[in-house]
């Protein structure tokens, strides 16, 4: 019902490095933090104190095994939103509250046309509306666009908060419709992927697969043991190999 | 539907002000800027300058506002009103809260200053507690390291002079190859996720983590190990055995820097037997090849001998400790396939890992081209590294065997050659220091005298059985038995006996237990339970409580608080000054010493004060030297901020090492600067020295590195520091346990001593595990931490608590199969000592036979000010439980029960626990034991439902700022 613009200037959105993404929760909680106070204030938090608190938050981190047999793995998977280029959650809004901004492809919610409906939540295949059942709106990741034009924080502070605080360095943001950009170009390099393509929406965001693992014999370029030197077995002229001169 | 666009302000102001501080989230102490609007605390992000966090900053970190505006908060001094535990409580004025605190300790401190056991948790001021406690006159100090790193800490300063995490760090950027052994997401935090960021990004490395559980960190390793708890020990020592057979050690690295070469008397039966050959000096002695007679080891230029016996001049007979310590390990009960039974690790794996360490280290070397200077003044051209490093923690420490398994990576290490050097493992300045450093520990019968102060401190570094706290019958001095025959080398203390022991009166009763932020009552004792009953428990002679009067200090409304007879409430750390100093845990990184500051950013708005403030106070009201003047007022008037800048341990070393002098130039020596925090301030409240390129390895054996360490006051000579790869302080127990020298273990002891006390590091099974019944507890039990809620036991958080609201008993699927559980059925987990229930989750990531939850989220019913139906008391739950305090009673019921600790150093052995597991009835989903919930205490604050942090910051009028307080 709420149309898309044609085309937008840029594709903003992230890429997370699932090879490197320990699940700590950093970039759960700093986008929590910075948001609370931020664009969509606040995120709100019922039963704070109590049973089954359940609060507002834009990015949340799952942890999950991969079930393969012996290459099971633990992935860290920090899910948001993906700034589709063909968000459903846009197209279904009846009021025009969802929408997609012309210049830069975020994704965001107009809290003051938005009624609680609640159908771009179940639109989205990503689980990436968050539902603020006291304020009666929805909200959602809005990559920081608070941060990432604002003149009154420093050039290297324009940039989502889940970015800045990722210890491990994770997480990158940038245009990725400019194959250029420093951040295509890792997606390129590291074969980087959307999630869930079949849907057709057309996420922005891109993760990148975990490198392979090196665990197996040769996987290193080492020989798989070392081989034990003559007499090992001869007690003294074993130690013959001390002989060598080495001076303090 | 196509609508006007809205209109974002996409430049909103972010806040009024800003300013910098140090994070308290954890043990991390990252550099955090905290945003202020309207005098709120709007936003707090890592500052990007700061050596340990360069601008990230963790979940916790990033969640500190809930921890700041907490309604967990206390607010006032209470004074306990009904019987201990009840939650009964009145506020006091400070006035009465010092009054009575006063009161308590001046008799103490009159009459018999051991009868104050002044214990502090995670806090990171010990070097002022210490010092009070010094001048206050009582032994019985320490704080929460006897159940956290002790067995790092002392097996890494008897060997190397450093340890893992805070003394020393991986060689981030240059190393190829990277062992992590029992690290789950602590200790540190920023510093290795970033680190392992880095390294797996560069792609040309290999990062191995040793663990039983795969989460977090050992989530993206390339190697996964899934070791059996508590063998990592026979795990590393095969490794050795696998480098020795093929000769693949560093002899260079072993000669120049280790006392590989050091004579070591070989007479059977001779006291001095296992001992250095030592010169009418002092100095140990080698066998010169080219002189063919034994000379100083310490001198520069000599060849020594690695192997052989050699005959002194007396007849004495020697060897190499390198050879006693090749023919152990080249021994067949360290070969692989004895390994593999042991830690279930398979031969072919552990005989794999050793080829790769010995790719790394000797295929792999790295050349810098840096000049620098060794010890003897010799100049070298290059920097040589051998890029493998390692770091270990809990799952090392936790174990009673974790001394000497730490003391055994600390040797793989050496015989690599990757200490200090590029690559490697690298020192945190102010370490190195000798191995052991100084100084000994205080407390012995004459040094505790009746107002007095002690004449130094009672933490310290034993080197023999003369230096130990004991009686002349060979009886503990200390409370927690630390420096006894029990646990000779407890470097931090035992804090976890300290209440069993009191309320034991063993070895003799206190009258006041006074602790600070250690959560004994819960999570922070092992036995929680039996705890509560001994801080409850009533001597029927007296009708008073075995532990008298007990002081807590806090600023949360932990479970401990319902338990003390006087609460002092502290401040949130947003509220203070505070001081990561030099003299205690400072925040150095390998690149250069560095210590920093907190400022209060925010004022209370609670009639709550700063521990150290109150601390210095009531040295000054007790009339203590150093915290009072001669004429009865007090020293530091201006509380922690004035002690910090004027105090000085020595003259011209103080609490900080920045900005000293009148002028502020000096650094690490100096007068008192009076504009010195304004200095840190200025400077994002942090001091950092950057040592110059040729002194950033080899700093054990580097002149200029040296040199500038003794002229900081870091070490007490620019003499080199030897590593110890044969540790004659160890043998010099053995040798009395055998029988030899005046001071001899008490015969129940002696036994112990003498398995436990080898020069070289051995693997045993750990201690309960041998004292059960196997087949009956077949499971291992262990905690992780999780890496948003690492140290989570001093915190109630809103936000944290919506990520880990409750823990879970996690297996393997296989082992749950074979249980008939499967995920969300509850079960029942006994140990020796317990029993507890518990819901499970199945994982593929863990080793077979152990299960795992998530450390300290678990919280009794009403404690914290959270709701009684909240999810931390219904479900979470504590395996402390099921773990003693206590060794179990020896089947022939005639032993006493020994601590349940490292049988060295005394630390708490929590990851030696097995249990037995069955699943429980269905219905009633609650975990148990469990408690009445505790009531609220007065003063905490208000709990909102629903929480809006953050409307405040809407502009005026908006319809989102609801405001319903």
């Amino acid at each position: 019902m709420t149309s898309l613009p044609k085309t937008t200037g840029k594709k903003l959105g992230l890429v997370t490095d699932l090879d490197i993404c320990v699940g700590c929760h950093a970039c759960a909680v700093s986008c929590k933090e910075w948001n609370a106070g931020g664009h969509s204030a606040p995120l709100t938090d019922t039963n704070a104190y109590g049973k089954d608190p359940s609060g507002v938050w834009f990015n949340r981190v799952h942890v999950y095994e991969t079930d393969d047999g012996e290459n099971t793995r633990t992935v860290n998977f920090p899910r948001s939103c993906l700034h589709c280029e063909q968000p459903a959650c846009v197209t279904v809004c009846p009021t025009g509250a969802s929408y997609k901004r012309e210049e830069d492809g975020i994704v965001l919610v107009d809290a003051e046309k938005c009624i609680g409906c609640k159908l771009c939540s179940w639109a989205c295949p990503y689980g990436a509306r968050e539902y603020d059942a006291d304020d009666g709106v929805m909200k959602k990741c809005t990559l920081c666009i608070d941060r990432i034009y604002n003149e009154n924080l420093e050039e290297s502070e324009r940039q989502p908060a889940c970015v800045i605080a990722c210890p491990a360095r994770a997480r990158h943001f940038g245009d990725l419709g400019d194959p250029d950009s420093n951040i295509s170009r890792l997606v390129e390099r590291r074969g980087g992927y959307a999630l869930m393509p079949e849907t057709g929406y057309q996420p922005v965001n891109r993760y990148l697969p975990p490198r392979a693992r090196k665990d197996q014999a040769g996987d290193t370029g080492t020989a798989d043991h070392l081989d034990a030197a003559e007499n090992v077995d001869s007690g003294h002229s074993f130690f013959n190999w001390l002989d060598k001169a080495l001076s303090r | 539907m196509t609508l006007r666009q809205e209109q974002v302000n996409t430049s909103p102001k972010v806040s009024d002000k800003v300013k910098y501080t140090t994070c308290y989230m954890c043990a991390c102490r990252c550099g955090i800027k905290v945003h202020l609007t309207d005098g709120q605390v709007r936003y707090i992000e890592g500052n990007p300058d700061h050596p340990i966090n360069k601008g990230v900053l963790c979940g916790k970190g990033s969640s500190g506002i809930m921890q700041h505006l907490s309604p967990a908060r206390l607010s006032a001094p209470l004074k306990r009103t009904g019987p201990r535990g009840s939650g009964e409580f009145e506020e006091i004025s400070w006035e009465e809260a010092f009054d009575i605190a006063t009161g308590w300790l001046s008799d103490i401190r009159k009459t018999d200053p051991r009868k104050l056991a002044f214990f502090t948790g995670r806090d990171q001021s010990q070097s002022l507690t210490a010092f009070w406690a010094t001048k206050f006159g009582t032994l019985n100090h320490a704080a929460h390291g006897g159940f956290c790193s002790a067995n790092m800490a002392a097996a890494g300063l008897y060997t190397i002079g450093g340890s893992f995490w805070e003394f020393g760090e991986p060689d981030w950027e240059k190393t190829k190859y990277f062992m992590m052994f029992g690290v789950a997401e602590d200790h540190d935090s920023n510093p290795i996720k970033t680190g392992l960021g880095r390294l797996k990004t560069r792609e040309d490395t290999k990062y191995v983590s040793v663990n039983p559980v795969r989460t977090g960190y050992s989530s993206i390793a390339d190697e996964w190990i899934p070791i059996r708890p508590g063998t990592d020990g026979m795990f590393v020592m095969a490794l050795i055995h696998e480098l020795l057979k093929s000769q693949k050690v560093d002899l260079e690295f072993l000669i120049r820097y280790t006392n590989a070469p050091w004579l070591v008397r070989t007479e059977k039966d001779h006291p001095e037997d296992g001992l250095f050959l030592r010169d009418a000096d002092g100095n140990p002695l080698l066998w010169e090849k080219n002189r063919g007679q034994a000379v100083n080891a310490l001198l520069p230029d000599v060849t020594p001998e690695l192997s052989g016996v050699f005959e002194m001049p007396d007849g004495t007979r020697a060897r190499p400790a390198f050879e006693i310590m090749a023919r152990r390990y080249l021994g067949q009960e360290y070969s692989a396939a004895e390994a593999a039974e042991v830690t279930g690790i398979p031969a072919e794996t552990i005989r794999r890992i050793a080829a790769e360490l010995a790719h790394a280290a000797f295929e792999q070397e790295i050349e810098l081209d840096i000049a620098w200077t060794d010890w003897a003044g010799r100049k070298h051209d290059k920097m040589i590294g051998r890029p493998v490093a390692m770091h270990a923690m809990r799952g090392i420490s936790a174990h009673s065997n974790g001394f000497h398994t730490c003391r055994a990576i600390h040797l793989l290490q050496m015989l690599l050659g990757s200490i200090d050097c590029p690559g490697g493992f690298r020192y945190k300045p102010p370490f190195p220091r000798p191995c052991p450093p100084g100084p000994k520990p205080t407390g012995k019968p004459g040094q505790v005298r009746a107002g007095e102060p002690m004449p130094g401190p009672p933490l310290g570094f034993i080197t023999g059985p003369e230096d130990l706290l004991v009686n002349e019958d060979g009886s503990p001095c200390r409370i927690d038995k630390g420096f006894s025959w029990e646990h000779p080398f407890s470097a931090h203390g035992l804090m976890h006996m300290v209440i069993h022991n009191a309320w034991a009166a063993d070895p003799y009763p206190v009258d006041t237990l006074f602790l600070y932020m250690a959560n004994m009552a819960w999570n922070s004792s092992m036995n929680s339970q039996g705890t509560m009953e001994m801080l409850t428990d009533i001597d029927e002679a007296t009708g008073e409580y075995r532990i008298p009067h007990i002081i807590y200090s806090d600023a949360y409304a932990s479970e401990m608080v319902s338990y003390a007879d006087l609460v002092l409430p502290d401040t949130t750390y947003l509220e203070r000054w505070d001081c990561v100093s030099l003299l205690d845990r400072p925040i150095s990184t390998a690149h250069g010493p560095a210590d920093s500051i907190r400022q209060p950013v925010v004022q209370p708005d609670r009639d709550v004060r700063p521990f150290q403030d109150v601390l210095i106070e009531l040295g000054a009201r007790l009339g203590l030297p150093a915290f009072s003047k001669e004429d009865g007022s007090a020293a530091w008037p201006g509380g922690y901020a004035d002690y910090l800048v004027n105090h000085q341990r020595l003259p011209g070393i103080g609490p900080l090492a920045g900005w000293r002098g009148a002028n502020g130039d000096q650094q690490g020596r100096g007068e008192p600067n009076p504009d010195q925090l304004e200095r840190y301030i200025e400077n994002g409240c942090f001091w950092q020295h950057e040592l110059p390129e040729s002194q950033q390895y080899y700093k054990h054996a580097n002149k200029d590195y040296l040199e500038f360490a003794h002229g900081m006051g870091f070490i007490p000579s620019s003499d080199q520091i030897v590593m110890q790869l044969y540790s004659e302080p160890l043998q010099r127990f053995q040798l009395a346990a055998r029988g030899h020298g005046a001071l001899q273990p008490p015969e129940h002891l002696r036994e112990r001593i003498r398995t436990f006390f080898d020069p070289l590091p051995i693997w045993y099974q750990p201690i309960e595990e041998s004292m059960v019944s196997l087949d009956k507890y077949p499971i291992h039990a262990i905690t992780q931490r999780p890496a948003a809620m690492y140290h989570s036991w001093g915190s109630q958080n809103a936000w944290l608590r919506q990520i880990h609201g409750y823990n879970r008993l996690c297996m393997h699927r296989d082992l749950a199969h074979e249980l008939g559980v499967t995920d969300d059925d509850w079960v029942h987990v006994e140990s020796h000592h317990g029993k507890i229930k518990a819901q499970v989750r199945t994982m593929n990531g863990c080793e077979r036979n152990t299960v795992w939850t998530w450390n300290a989220i678990g919280k009794r019913r009403g404690a914290w000010n959270l709701e009684d139906d909240a999810a931390e008391g219904e479900k979470g739950f504590l395996l402390n439980h099921l773990i003693s305090e206590l060794l179990p009673i020896d089947a022939d019921g005639t032993k006493r029960r020994m601590s349940n600790s490292d049988p060295v150093t005394g630390q708490a052995a929590w990851f030696d626990l097995r249990v037995r597991i069955s699943k429980a009835e269905a219905g009633n989903e609650v975990s148990e034991p469990r408690f009445e919930p505790l009531k609220p205490v007065p003063g905490v604050q208000r709990r909102p439902k629903i929480l809006r942090f953050g409307e405040q910051f809407l502009p005026k009028g908006s319809w989102r700022r609801k405001e319903r307080s």
